[in-house]
């Protein structure tokens, strides 16, 4: 399974079977499309033009197929299900197998996935078996047309770099994509697709992993960083544990998340998946509001890629305001009421 | 039960000390020190805390220069039992994929395995690729974002909980196995007086891509599918705007640059 050559020299010789069109591995969070997997096929579709080349939903996993109408309204031509009960919990080796054994039968050009924690975790065994290239956490994707190269750009260095990376001569190509870069566009409910159920082989579906239990804990928007449109950041300078409500309710207030810098999630105010920067979460939002926030470079390198950066500090001269759109100086403990309270009064039109 | 435990550690270039050359869209190499990539350390802890309770062996392994050598040292100082660096110039240029098979060819040299520990990602490759693609190479399964790691059955038996996307899940696997570490897993010890007088005598075995028997077409440059075509510093666009007045008047002002950006 894992010889490549052959096909990557028939790729340059033009085999009778050459490797076409463009799949979107399918994540799904509850009963329905994760948002990156709607985002990823409404940018697939774009590229699909480009190369005049059909495109397919992967879904993988046990009583999914629910999802199918969901991906085709969303742009998928064709929708190829592998539902099987050893897939009902994720682990890295079926989902990789499955994926790597699909590609081999059906040789697309390109897959691209969510670079969720899940992506992450099984995409690269696919690659590896497939030995082909994959780059990871895209921020852009494009076409060259006259090779049928995909131009992939990803941030390296905390965002300070971005690289164009391409893998030109051997199938498929292989990217994850960041949550939140693309959008999705709104499902068109008459669209027609052809859903293709494959019963997978069972080499593909071979695993050693057990899992014993899957818990959901996130109460809420307020755990999925990954996603989230608007992100409340909690610094040091929230001084006081109880006030850490009130970042929450003006998160909530923001339909946002919370997430917190390394001395709020040492002290145990936030669990550590809530932590920005280096050695936390990477986040790209529209909107991120960062409350009593150095702008520490460890931080920072988690959150270059926000569109709208505000930043609250009582200290003008703090690093956070070089990088921040809008600054405000003052107490966080006088600002982020008044936050809340104009918000509420912007929203119901009356204060509660 | 007494288990051989595969860290893989990588040398890279200090966060504190980096510059970008806007120009060339390059990271400024000159006077960047190099330390162990952060998580990496965090890795050699989980290895050498299951040494601890289990008794065994931590073989620390690295694809790198001559020069990182100075890297397993500093991982001997820690407790590390042994170091391995693959080095060669073919294999500079390596991407993940060729990075994995030249890691797994090394790790076949030391004969048994039962647990791999990998960072999460790199501070400069920055895929987290290596780990799971690793995994592949050796046949073995993967846990991906481990946070907990308990013993079972004297080592018979792992349980973890891992990160996902919505929480966590528990799950169980026997050895041999890879797994890859956060940061926050756990604290990394210093290296001890004693470990430092170790790590200045030990001999770091180091593999060419002749000693690991190497397929010159998986390694470096040809072995590697990905090319980068251009790199570019991000020109950060600050609209840097202080908002001004009391409290109430800044709140006011911001809350009219969030309406008008559509996010109120
Ligand atoms: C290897 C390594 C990795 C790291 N990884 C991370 C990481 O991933 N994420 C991370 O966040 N950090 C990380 N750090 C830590 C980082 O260096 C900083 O220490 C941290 O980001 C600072 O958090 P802070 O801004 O909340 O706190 P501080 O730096 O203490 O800043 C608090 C700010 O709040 C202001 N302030 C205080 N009181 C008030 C008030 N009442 N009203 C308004 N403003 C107020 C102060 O002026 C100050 O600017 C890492 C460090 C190292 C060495
Ligand atoms: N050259 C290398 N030598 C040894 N280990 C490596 C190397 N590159 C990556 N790794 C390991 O793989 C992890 C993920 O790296 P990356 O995929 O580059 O983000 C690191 O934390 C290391 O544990």
């Amino acid at each position: 399974m894992s010889d490549n050559a052959g096909k990557e020299q028939g790729l340059q010789a033009g085999t009778p079977v050459p490797w076409r069109g463009i799949w979107v591995a399918a994540e799904r969070t509850g009963e329905r499309a994760a948002d990156v997997t709607l985002e990823l096929l409404a940018k697939a579709r774009v590229l699909g033009d480009k190369l005049g080349a059909p495109l397919a939903a992967v879904l993988i996993g046990y009583h999914v197929d629910g999802l199918a109408g969901e991906l085709i309204g969303h742009g998928a031509d064709q929708v190829l299900v592998v539902d099987h009960p050893e897939l009902a919990s994720f682990t890295e080796e079926a989902y990789g197998g499955v994926l790597a054994g699909l590609a081999l039968k059906y040789r697309p050009e390109i897959i691209l996935a969510g670079a969720t924690l899940m992506g992450r975790a099984y995409i690269p065994r696919a690659a590896t078996i497939l030995e082909t290239g994959l780059t990871a956490d895209c921020m852009d994707l494009d076409i060259d047309p006259k090779d049928r190269v995909l131009l992939q750009t990803r941030p390296a260095w905390g965002g300070n770099l971005f690289a164009t990376i391409v893998c030109p001569l051997r199938r498929p190509q292989m990217a994850t994509v960041r949550p939140h870069v693309f959008k999705k566009v709104l499902p068109d409910p008459a669209r027609q697709g052809e859903i293709v159920s494959i019963s997978p082989e069972a080499e593909w579906l071979e695993h050693r992993l057990r899992v014993v239990e899957s818990v959901k804990d996130d109460a809420g928007d307020e755990c999925r960083l990954y996603g989230a449109k608007v992100i409340v950041v909690a610094g040091r300078g929230v001084e006081h544990e109880k006030d850490m409500a009130l970042v929450k309710e003006l998160a909530g207030l923001l339909g946002g998340a919370v997430g917190g810098t390394r001395p709020i999630v040492d002290q145990g105010w936030l669990p550590e998946r809530l932590q920005i920067g280096q050695s936390g979460v990477t986040v790209s939002p529209r909107l991120y509001i960062g409350l009593g926030v150095s702008g520490a470079v460890q931080h920072v390198a988690g959150i270059k890629d926000s569109e709208i950066i505000v930043a609250v500090n009582k200290d003008p001269d703090a690093p956070i305001f070089d990088l921040s759109t809008y600054g405000l100086v003052g107490n966080v403990g006088l600002i982020l009421p008044e936050l809340i309270r104009q918000i509420r009064l912007e929203k119901t039109g009356r204060v509660v | 039960m007494p288990l051989n435990i595969v860290v893989c550690i990588k040398q890279v270039p200090d966060a504190r000390t980096v510059r970008f050359d806007a120009e060339k869209g390059t990271i400024i190499r000159e006077g960047v020190d190099a330390v162990i990539n952060p998580v990496d350390l965090n890795a050699l802890e989980a290895g050498l805390s299951l040494k601890d309770a289990l008794g065994g062996e931590v073989t620390a392994i690295s694809m790198g220069p001559p020069q990182a050598v100075e890297a397993l040292r500093e991982t001997i100082a820690m407790g590390v039992d042994k170091g391995v660096l693959l080095s060669d110039r073919s294999f500079a240029g390596s991407d993940t994929l060729a990075t994995t098979y030249i890691l797994a060819k090394g790790i076949e040299m030391l004969g048994r395995f039962d647990v791999v520990i990998c960072g999460k990602q790199s501070m400069d490759g920055d895929t987290a690729q290596v780990g799971p693609g690793l995994a592949v190479r050796l046949g073995l399964p993967s846990v991906a974002y481990v946070k907990e790691i308990t013993v079972l059955n004297d080592g018979g038996l792992f349980r973890f909980r891992r990160e996902t996307d919505s929480g966590y899940d528990v799950v169980e696997v026997e050895p041999p196995f890879l797994v890859t570490v956060p940061p926050l897993l756990n604290t990394p010890r210093l290296p001890s007086l004693k470990g430092k007088m170790r790590a200045k005598k030990a001999d770091i075995t180091i593999y060419n891509a002749n000693d690991i028997k190497a397929d010159l077409k998986k390694i470096g440059f040809e072995g590697s599918p990905t090319r980068v075509v251009s790199t570019a510093v991000h020109a950060f666009n600050a609209r840097k705007e202080m908002l001004s007045g009391t409290v109430e008047e800044q709140v006011r002002a911001l809350i009219g640059r969030l309406k008008e950006a559509g996010l109120l």
